[in-house]
């Protein structure tokens, strides 16, 4: 059997399925929200150095830089609003962030 | 094209972003110099709006980066709404003791990301204009980090965000697998080849992305929450220029790269816009908090521009580009009224607190009545002639169904807008108010000025998107 092109997008869109679960279904920390998040942008990353391979087009690996790029960035901003959240709140549970209701 | 030519295509915001690096090693090095760090930020956005109007047009980096009729319009209008969050930020921080010059510099910021959005040529610069413009707004969001409701502000908006981001990344990593361009021009030509399911699949996820950002039900969960956590300034910031930049960027989406299967997403992009009237109108009347009823109220108001999007054509996207301007005047000018109210240093957000406010600030009382028949749309205001233009392009593009279901929910809503104006003018008043400070009570008398003379407005506005909505679309 040779891996082609359909066999990468379904691992990414597995890993994509499972990185919205993971932040729909998870109740108690948002770290593993963000993991979640990550697992998503690799999954857009699978999907885009396959495509780039399959189509013999150099684009879409420079999209995919562009993204790992952009989602270390996000993981650093999204880790220092976590941080003021944990000060202000002494816990980082999902259930917990329900202030604002309605 | 060379270099050269190129940066002067993209110098509106090339400006930007050396300016924002500039004052960010101004305030690094002189923490007193937060006045200076202000200033010139809204002189940067001021410069960089100067810069757009009158730059050259044309395509720039192999077609990623696109300068306009629309990209003008959209970043004129976006970097003076910066501005004027940059303004009325600088002064409450100044009122709360706690002036920071990173407020300004993340508005330049994110206003860099607005107009990348609005120049947008290719997914590649759509994301990163996306991106740039959200990871500022996140922080913005919880900018009083020792508030807590502004930190879980923060945190939801910047959660839901990011699913947002990956949704809309992932339909753009199909859209390029199965249009084999990441360019939108070439993505036209796939899609009038004739779209196949690839890339449709691709289009659904980029709108469920675009939905989440300019806040459309069903992907409205963030706003109330965001609304009501975030700071008074920065609610004004993500309710404006965010909000049309996200609207240009979605024309330019479905009119430039997928104009050949409009009958396709336009299904999409009407269930998205009854949705979010329907939610907006229900959801507001059991509202009690002034910021939140605004969130219910900014999801309506997104829900009439995706009708005006809808009819996937010129006057379609002119009547939506009126309406974003017009509305986004109306709802500066109302959260400056929130701004200026304060009850002993206590900001005052719900409707309890606004009993008979017109017996303590008239001025504020008649601005915000002004506002609200604007919202509900009352002719003269501005917010009549926005839906005015909204639904003769539904009317004329044989949506009349959309069009009376939208008027019968603008009814629906009134009673909310009404319920405020009856508590404002009769209700029996509920203590002294703090003396409004002069910066939110002049931005919200401009706001209402502008509402009410709309029709000296127009003239100039009307003929402005008909241009702008022209370089969108080439049907």
């Amino acid at each position: 059997m040779t891996i082609g092109l359909a066999h990468y997008l379904t691992v990414a869109a597995i890993l994509f399925t499972i990185g919205v679960f993971g932040i729909f279904v998870n109740r108690k920390n948002v770290i593993i929200i963000m993991m979640s998040i990550e697992l998503i942008l690799l999954a857009v990353n699978i999907n885009l150095v396959a495509f780039s391979a399959f189509l013999h087009d150099v684009v879409g690996q420079i999209y995919a830089m562009f993204v790992l790029t952009v989602a270390a960035a996000e993981a650093a901003v999204g880790l220092a609003i976590l941080v003021t959240y944990f000060r202000n709140r002494g816990d980082i549970a999902v259930d917990g962030a329900s202030m604002m209701k309605g | 094209m060379n270099l050269i030519g190129a940066l002067q295509i993209a110098l509106p915001e090339a400006f930007l972003a050396v300016s924002a690096l500039l004052l960010l090693v101004l305030g690094a090095y002189r923490p007193k110099g937060v006045a200076a760090v202000s200033l010139g930020a809204g002189f940067a956005l001021a410069v960089a709006a100067v810069l757009a109007a009158v730059g050259p047009g044309g395509a720039a980096f192999a077609g990623s980066y696109i300068a306009d009729a629309a990209s003008a319009y959209a970043k004129v209008a976006i970097y003076a709404f910066s501005a004027v969050s940059v303004l009325l930020g600088d002064r409450w921080l100044a009122r709360l003791d706690a002036k920071s010059f990173e407020f300004p510099i993340l508005i330049v910021i994110a206003a860099l990301g607005m107009g990348m959005m609005a120049s947008a040529g290719d997914l590649i610069s759509l994301y990163i204009g996306i991106e740039l413009h959200s990871l500022a707004l996140y922080v913005l969001a919880a900018f009083r980090r020792d508030d807590a409701r502004s930190s879980e502000a923060g945190l939801k908006y910047f959660v839901l965000g990011a699913l947002s981001s990956g949704l809309l990344l992932y339909g753009a990593s199909l859209i390029y697998g199965f249009a084999g361009s990441t360019r939108f021009d070439v993505i036209a030509q796939a899609v009038h080849a004739g779209a196949n399911t690839g890339i449709l699949f691709g289009l659904v996820f980029l709108l469920c992305g675009l939905a989440f950002k300019v806040s459309a039900a069903p992907f409205h969960m963030w706003t109330p929450d965001v609304y009501e956590g975030a700071p008074t300034p920065v609610v004004i910031f993500i309710t404006t220029a965010p909000k049309l930049a996200a609207m240009v960027l979605l024309a330019r989406v479905l009119m430039n790269a997928f104009g050949g299967a409009a009958d396709q997403w336009r299904q999409v992009i009407l269930v998205l816009a009854m949705i979010s009237v329907l939610v907006g109108a229900f959801a507001g009347l059991v509202q009690t908090n002034l910021k939140r009823l605004l969130a219910y109220s900014s999801i309506a108001n997104i829900g009439y521009a995706l009708i005006g999007l809808a009819a996937a054509n010129h006057q379609g996207v002119q009547s939506m580009l009126v309406f974003m301007v017009l509305y986004m005047i109306d709802v500066t000018g109302f959260f400056a009224c929130l701004l200026a109210l304060s009850r002993a240093g206590k900001p005052m957000e719900t409707l309890a607190d606004m009993a008979g406010l017109f017996r303590e600030k008239p001025g504020i009382t008649l601005a915000m009545t002004v506002l609200s028949f604007s919202f509900l749309g009352l002719p003269p205001f501005s917010g009549f002639w926005g839906k005015f233009y909204v639904f003769k392009a539904a009317l004329n593009a044989g949506l009349w169904p959309v069009a009376v279901a939208g008027l019968v929910l603008s009814v629906v809503a009134a009673f909310y807008y009404l319920r405020l104006v009856k508590t404002m003018w009769f209700d029996p008043p509920a203590g002294a108010v703090d003396a409004a400070p002069l910066d939110a009570r002049g931005v919200a008398y401009a706001a209402a000025l502008l509402s009410l003379g709309v029709v000296l407005v127009l003239p100039f506005l009307d003929p402005a998107a008909t241009v702008a909505a022209a370089a969108l679309g080439t049907h």
